[in-house]
């Protein structure tokens, strides 16, 4: 009955509001809804209505499919400072980070979703009723780790805010060896979707063990900006107290990961391009294009600039307190990796085929209407499961 | 070295992949309802165009090949049977033949032989039943020069009117049905494995087109069915196989399964029969009398990309 209640006042709290909140829900509302009309195009005549080709067969849904894991992951960032080193000003926001990283999941799942040829078939991953591939395929793998943590990421928050809503204490030792569970598991995903590429012999560009720690690096870069711009939004908006000792700690996290980052990017450049094999054509496309093809150069270079730019904002002291400039180089290094790791790295890895064929990709009008769709469903999910948060942590044991 | 974007796999031709007609906002409208209605709508959409309420159920429901009892496989047979009846007007027979024992079929192509007319890559579209619109083919010629064996110096699309070019040979390109096949780890669902014969098969109705095979495999064999593949009536060939050339759904991958539909009746495939000059040379590995097997004891042979540990049952040679 306590149980009803909660989830009674946690949805009366997400769906009540001034008219700003349900502005934002109605703008998010008419995205996903221009986001299914266009999948439904899709779903009628097929993948061809994308971008992709037998020869560059993954694209834009993959790529931010591939960056949308690295959201999630980040947020590990605010739960090891939380509940190892006891902070407790993290321990304000934890739960909301939480919430990002279910939304985050939920996201990257509907990106593989709409990249399926027969979605109609989905049941045949179903253990049991389908054939499941486990544990030779590591896409297998990434379906296991991302429903696994996305059920962590709402087990754990759903018992602090319930306990908390029947006026209890969260009981530590009941659930700290599940935090501990999904630190680990944080990692774990983001570690599967590279490997998920570096498994593949036949595209060098992929095949190389930095991209784990690549991935891993990068996401400590895209998660800390993401959540420093959300924690200053959700201060303005709402009475939420966000301490300046969070923005501080997860600002320092982005500028040494976006050291490690670029030290990564020199290393593979270097590796590549000393003796050149035919191992570094993809990155020879990447970056200066190949047969007179060069769609991706202006982004990647754009990301370099960008991280560049944000890297030295980051590193210098008086530069990085100034509330602005901070802000600024959140937004650059966001973008700068979501060029970087989303199609300046998915995309590349077709290119050239296998047979040495360059043949170039850029998505589609429709691509980008789903795409859209699916990040206005991220954003919704992470309002929603905010407002829910804060309303029940500011209003405890009314039930 | 061909860098037209818009490039396809005809080398004569410069028409894109087809797109679909603008459809009006009706049906615009109508798809997208249709769409969010989710998991109904999905048993009933057409994948292959017309099929009955029935079929559409029993489609389905229909369980991975190698979990269906004999009777649930003529059930999946005359599906498909009815199915092209209904959409194309033409009977064909689809059967389901199973490896044969003692066999494991092996493929060696000679390339001094070979002049790249590609009469190989026409005779596979017209057996295979492929897409006619799609341009989807299973075996791709490259030209390169000699001297080289740099594949990313290969032209993909040289024309046709002046082979052998001077100064050039060709190299064709199929499913080399790996020992060691890097895709059928990769897919997530079990839709491709390797039969006893040693052919990489895909059941194209059990695979959910996430296409983590065709990132997984190195000589770009698997091919995707980006929309529903369409033939003429006339240009269907009648005779096919569940795993191998029958007509397929949208979105699902095919590739080159050395033409079960033949082979596995003791006969030769279609890019064997069709090649004039004598390069491609097929058979059963195990039979220590075979062609294929002089073949391998006899010349000095290669596989590509060997050294990925893929183990190909394809080779190459020169005399």
């Amino acid at each position: 009955m306590t149980l009803l209640h909660f989830i009674l006042d946690g949805l009366r709290a997400m769906f009540s509001g001034d008219r700003r909140w349900w502005g934002w829900l109605v703008l998010l509302t008419a995205l996903i809804a221009a986001g299914a009309a266009a999948y439904g195009l899709q779903w009628r005549d097929g993948l061809v209505v994308t971008g992709m080709s037998d020869q560059v067969s993954w694209g834009f849904y993959i790529a931010n499919f591939a960056f949308l894991v690295g959201i999630a992951a980040a947020a590990v960032l605010l739960v090891i400072p939380a509940y190892v080193f006891h902070r407790e000003d993290i321990k304000s926001v934890v739960l909301i980070g939480e919430g990002l990283a279910v939304a985050a999941v939920i996201g990257a799942m509907l990106f593989v979703i709409v990249d399926l040829g027969r979605p109609d078939r989905l049941l045949h991953m179903i253990p049991g009723i389908g054939r499941f591939n486990f544990p030779a395929s590591l896409l297998a793998w990434d379906v296991v780790v991302l429903n696994g943590y996305l059920l962590l990421n709402l087990a754990i928050p759903f018992y602090v805010h319930f306990c908390h809503y029947r006026g209890r204490t969260p009981n530590l030792r009941a659930y700290f060896p599940w935090v501990v569970l999904a630190m680990f598991w944080a990692i774990s995903i983001h570690t599967v979707t590279a490997f998920l590429f570096s498994a593949n012999t036949a595209r060098p560009f992929w095949n190389i063990a930095l991209l784990g720690p690549r991935f891993i690096a990068t996401a400590f870069v895209s998660g800390p900006a993401l959540i420093i711009l959300l924690l200053q939004v959700l201060k303005r908006v709402t009475r939420y107290p966000v301490p300046t000792s969070i923005i501080e700690t997860l600002s320092l996290i982005m500028a040494v990961a976006l050291q490690i980052s670029l030290f990564f990017v020199a290393v593979e450049l270097f590796t590549d391009f000393y003796n050149e094999s035919s191992h570094a054509a993809s990155i020879r496309y990447l970056y200066f294009g190949l047969e007179g093809l060069d769609a991706l150069r202006p982004a990647i270079w754009t990301a370099l600039a960008m991280n560049l730019v944000a890297v030295v904002i980051l590193s210098v002291h008086p530069l990085r307190r100034r509330p602005a400039l901070l802000n600024v180089a959140c937004g650059l290094a966001f973008i700068g990796i979501w060029l970087e790791k989303g199609m300046g790295f998915v995309v590349p890895g077709f290119i050239p085929t296998p047979l040495g064929e360059v043949f170039e990709y850029a998505p589609t009008s429709i691509e980008l209407i789903v795409a859209l769709g699916i990040w206005s469903v991220v954003a919704l999910v992470f309002s929603l499961l905010a407002k829910a948060s804060i309303a029940l942590s500011t209003s405890r044991g009314a039930g | 070295m061909s860098t037209d974007p818009k490039k396809t796999n005809t080398p004569d031709c410069d028409t894109p992949r087809p797109r679909p007609e603008d459809p009006g906002k009706r049906r615009f409208l109508g798809q997208a309802a249709a769409a969010t209605a989710g998991g109904l709508a999905c048993a009933a959409g057409p994948a292959w165009g017309g099929r009955s309420f029935e079929d559409a159920l029993g489609g389905f429901f229909q369980d991975h090949y190698q979990r269906m009892s004999s009777d649930e496989i003529q059930a999946a047979l005359r599906r498909i049977e009815r199915r092209t009846e209904r959409e194309y007007g033409v009977e064909i027979q689809c059967e389901d033949t199973p490896a044969q024992p003692g066999v494991v079929f092996g493929y060696a192509l000679n390339i001094s032989k070979c002049q790249g007319y590609r009469d190989c890559v026409s005779a596979c579209v017209r057996e295979n039943n492929q897409g006619r619109g799609s341009q989807l083919q299973y075996i791709r010629v490259l030209e390169l020069a000699n001297g080289t064996r740099d594949l990313e110096s290969a032209d993909h699309y040289y024309d046709p009117e002046t082979v052998p070019a001077e100064g050039h040979y060709y190299l064709p390109v199929q499913c080399m049905q790996c020992d060691n096949p890097p895709c059928v780890k990769a897919c997530p669902v079990e839709a491709t494995w390797m039969e006893p014969d040693g052919i990489v098969v895909i059941d194209y109705d059990w695979c959910i087109g996430c296409r983590y095979c065709m990132a997984a495999c190195p000589y770009w064999a698997r091919h995707f069915n980006w929309t529903t593949p369409r033939l003429e009536p006339g240009d269907i060939n009648p005779k096919t196989n569940y795993l191998g050339n029958r007509p397929r759904p949208k979105g699902v991958v095919e590739k080159c399964h050395f033409c079960t539909q033949r082979t596995r009746k003791g006969r030769q495939p279609a890019c064997q029969e069709a090649c004039p000059t004598g390069a491609r040379i097929f058979g059963n590995l195990l039979d220590p009398d075979s062609e294929i097997r002089y073949v391998l004891e006899n010349k000095a042979v290669f596989r590509l990309k060997e050294e990925l540990g893929t183990e190909p049952k394809f080779w190459y040679f020169r005399d």
